[in-house]
């Protein structure tokens, strides 16, 4: 393959790992902007979204079968559960949380985190599940490169996801409410402002993102995991971060630049794809050292 | 010859001028008032004096050096002490730690010596103890040094702010709205123990403040800010009839209320 | 006045009916007697226990050690480490590969490894120290993973089967083999972990942690420099993870990437939450709840660490401070 091949090889799948890494990074974001946690169950939530699908899928596929439309069914349906988990977690885990100090918050999403992934350890007496699927494996041939329909309509699906999100936070009132919030929650109480529904409700749509992405994921690679969650949701961090904490439209951007930075990052040489993680995670620590606000963040300004 | 000089203080926050080509300087050994209503800016002033802010131009001169845009841990050990406007003890600790705080800018011993416990780490230790406590003992709270802050009176935590800010041993000293809550008593017993600290100790000290009876009865020079910009500056007979400070706190309507 | 005594006397008095046992350790030289007869238990232990009983009591030690460290991290500094495994892994490594590789003396490889664990710390905490709490949680959690895949994919760490054959030490001409030789040295760690802990905390730098741990910014107001404070606790609890890691190559003679996952880290943390973030007493009793625990109900196997989460997550939801009792 010439290098024009590679570069465009790679960026087929940079921008599928991009979309992934783009979804749970939304969550990530969301749910820092509004109360300031970083939800470090918000990988397992992924994970259980994969799981989930496969779930669902298994169930109907006997009647809309396991091609595109059954895939979509369980989507749906699975974020739709794993969504209301999402705030069940944080009704239960969290809410209590708020006003504790920050170590404590930070514990309590980490044993949380803990339990989802090794509920499903139990369950799945840790092995692989293959997320067995019919999706076929055409594709349209671009020079000596191969892309499947099936990457092509996995970034479709995520960039959808990601418009009707944007849409739905900026012209929506509860996406008013929501940035609102994120700025200052007292003055949106008396402004007569549920916030705890609202807080309910970017958990929903948050973890429905990562969970999204889970299934997709999970009919994309072809096999599940009860660990899955883990790194992916230390590089969703990472994407947010790089985009800018907080921020929605930088959480997508951080998502795609870091997939896109990883599949070239593993073409050079002595950077392996054992080293792929090694690779993000540098980078995180550099971006952190160099610029914490991320590309699109805010910096924050204290009052005494 | 002036302790502290502020030259041409600029800070913005997302383009919004806080404040505006401030200038003012604070005497050695006098006792200097900061003055203006609400959201005028001045605690925005003493978070760039102190360092929580870092002001987009300007410079700020304290005790001969250049302070602006330094860290506040290290603004505080070139002498610069101050208190918050809302109380910000630390809650679950002894009144005697708390102030004990103060002091660690001034000591040294860093983990060999607490584990060694040697000679040196133990005479520290015990001036700490002891400086601390003559400090309590100046704001007139020896008493409480073994209970928890948090259990304190209102009052009584404000004078363990002050002793905690005294044990850095200060040349200047910041008091952000010290009369704020304190009853009319209290208020009398506030402003004998300003006195004293520039008396006894000869720190000088620059507050600001709401009451305008206080202010008026302790500082020898006050500077009026409104909008982030200086208004007036004089003594207190000065700055009471100038009617743009007049202007700046009743508004133009000022028959009505006379 | 009248007051203030008669509320101080009330509260004593509440003191002394809300924990007996609490209120009889307040005074020093009970407190001297209790740990006079621990220790003597804990000496006399290798005369009644089978080897079994040995290997998990040596384990307890172990882990009293770790946690302690990460105590001074998380209960003092009140920063949360989730990658303390690798300050554990930095330590072991430098061991194995300096006596198997090099053929150095175990002894002397030790403060090498404070070296590189100084060295790390210092590199992972002096960029991320100055930024939120929450900040560190993640790239400590990254950091434990690039050490643990450095580990796997290098050549001298012996890739993902590790080393094996590390040299058991010796004091003077006299070898450490038996499993009652390292009871020993881990129980005398441990002893030195606790006085350690015990004069930090009772010291200028432990009550500066309290303070920053308290109010940051009234903290660095009074002249503290919160950023330096931080790294001393950070860069302490790695020395205190690096010194064990070498004791445990050398106990262990052989040592995998796979003991220092991040599940290794959670583990050592969740031994500081259980008995009590900051209270030595406290974590104590959690490494021995985090040892014992798992050899008692033999039946839970892999379900140990999802009991554990759930303890966990009740321990923070309904009794924050830990089981060992708040101070008042």
């Amino acid at each position: 393959m010439s290098l024009q091949d590679i570069l465009l090889q790679q960026l087929a799948n940079g921008l599928i790992l991009g979309s992934f890494y783009a979804l749970v990074a939304l969550g990530y974001t969301m749910v820092y902007g509004i109360i300031k946690l970083l939800n470090f169950a918000h990988g397992d939530l992924y994970m259980i979204g994969a799981f989930c699908g496969f779930l669902v899928l298994s169930l109907i596929s006997a009647v809309v079968g396991d091609s595109w439309a059954g895939l979509l069914c369980s989507m749906v349906l699975s974020m739709i559960a794993v969504g209301l988990l999402g705030v069940l977690i944080q009704r239960i885990a969290y809410q209590p949380m708020l006003a504790a100090p920050r170590l404590s918050i930070l514990i309590t999403a980490l044993a949380v985190s803990m339990i989802l992934s090794n509920s499903v350890m139990a369950f799945t007496d840790g092995e692989f599940l293959a997320f067995s699927t019919d999706l076929g494996f055409d594709g349209v041939e671009l020079g000596n490169v191969f892309v499947t329909y099936t990457q092509i309509v996995l970034v479709a699906a995520a960039a959808i996801l990601m418009v009707a999100l944007y849409l739905f936070v900026h012209k929506t009132l509860y996406g008013k409410a929501m940035r609102a919030i994120s700025i200052d929650k007292d003055a949106c109480r008396l402004m007569g402002i549920n916030v705890n529904k609202i807080i309910a409700l970017t958990f929903f749509i948050g973890t429905s993102l990562a969970a999204a992405a889970g299934i997709m994921a999970g009919s994309y690679y072809g096999s599940i995991h009860f660990f899955m969650g883990f790194v992916i949701g230390l590089k969703a961090f990472t994407a947010a971060v790089i985009g800018g904490i907080g921020s929605i439209p930088g959480a997508m951007l951080g998502g795609l630049l870091l997939g896109l930075l990883e599949s070239y990052g593993t073409q050079i040489p002595f950077i392996g794809t054992e080293w792929k993680d090694v690779f993000s995670f540098g980078i995180l620590i550099l971006l952190l050292v160099f610029k914490p606000t991320g590309i699109l963040g805010q910096t924050e300004i204290e009052r005494m | 010859m002036a302790l502290l000089e502020v030259k041409n203080l600029m800070l913005s926050f997302a383009g919004l001028d806080v404040i505006k080509d401030l200038s003012f300087s604070v005497e050695n050994g006098s006792i200097a008032s900061l003055i203006g209503p609400n959201g005028a800016g001045k605690t925005s002033v003493f978070n760039c004096l102190t360092g929580f802010y870092k002001p987009n131009d300007g410079d700020i001169i304290f005790d001969g050096n250049r302070i602006v845009r330094k860290k506040p841990h290290k603004i505080t050990k070139h002498g610069m002490a101050r208190t918050f406007q809302n109380l910000r003890l630390f809650k679950s600790m002894t009144v005697l730690d708390n102030v004990m705080s103060g002091m660690h800018c001034r000591t040294k011993a860093g983990p060999i010596a607490a584990v060694l416990r040697h000679g040196a780490q133990q005479r520290e230790e015990a001036e700490t103890k002891k400086f601390c406590q003559e400090c309590l003992e100046f704001v007139g709270i020896p008493e409480f040094e073994d209970h928890i802050s948090s259990n304190l009176s209102y009052g009584n935590q404000r004078r363990v702010e002050w002793a905690r800010a005294l044990a850095t041993k200060p040349k200047l000293l910041l008091l952000d709205e010290p009369a704020a809550g304190l009853n009319h008593d209290e208020k009398q017993q506030l402003i004998a123990l300003i006195k004293r600290i520039r008396d006894e100790l000869g720190i000088t000290i620059l507050l600001i403040e709401h009451d305008m009876g206080l202010v008026m009865k302790v500082s020898e020079k006050i500077t009026v800010i409104d909008y982030g910009q200086k208004i007036a500056q004089g003594n207190a007979e000065e700055v009471q009839n100038n009617p743009k400070v007049i202007e700046a706190y009743l508004g133009k309507e000022e028959e009505e209320i006379a | 006045m009248a007051d203030i005594s008669n509320s101080t006397s009330t509260n004593s008095a509440q003191a002394v009916k809300a924990g007996g046992l609490m209120a009889w350790l307040e005074p020093q030289q009970n407190r001297i007697l209790v740990l006079a007869a621990l220790a003597g238990i804990a000496l006399a232990l290798p005369l009644i226990l089978n080897n079994y009983a040995m290997e998990v009591m040596s384990s307890v030690w172990f882990y009293v050690v770790l946690c302690l460290g990460l105590n001074i991290v998380v209960g003092y500094a009140g920063l949360l480490d989730l990658g303390y495994a690798a300050f554990f892994a930095v330590g072991a490594y430098t061991t194995g590969i300096l006596t198997s590789h090099f053929g150095i003396n175990f002894w002397l490889t030790i403060p090498v490894a404070i070296f590189f664990s100084i060295c790390a710390g210092v590199i992972i905490g002096g960029p991320t120290l100055r930024l939120r709490s929450d900040y560190l949680a993640i790239v400590t959690l990254g950091f434990g993973e690039i050490v643990r895949i450095i580990a796997r994919n290098l050549e001298i760490t012996g890739g993902a089967s590790g080393l094996i054959g590390i040299e058991k030490p010796s004091i003077m001409g006299f070898e450490l083999n038996e499993i009652q030789h390292f009871y020993y040295v881990f129980l005398l760690l441990a002893i030195l972990a606790c006085f350690i802990s015990y004069r930090l905390q009772h010291s200028r730098l432990g009550r500066a942690w309290q303070y920053v741990r308290e109010d940051e910014d009234a903290a660095e107001a009074m002249g503290i420099n919160r950023v330096g404070i931080k790294l001393y606790a950070y860069v302490i609890g790695a020395i205190f993870g690096g010194v064990a890691g070498c004791f445990f190559a050398a106990k262990m003679t052989a040592i995998s990437p796979e003991t220092f996952m991040f599940q290794q880290s959670v583990l050592i943390l969740l031994g500081v939450v259980l008995g009590g973030m900051g209270k030595i007493p406290g974590v104590i009793i959690g490494a021995f709840a985090l040892v014992l625990f798992p050899e008692v109900f033999r039946e839970l196997g892999s379900m140990r660490i999802l009991v554990f989460a759930v303890v966990m997550l009740i321990i923070m939801l309904y009794r924050p401070e830990g089981i060992w009792p708040a101070k008042k």
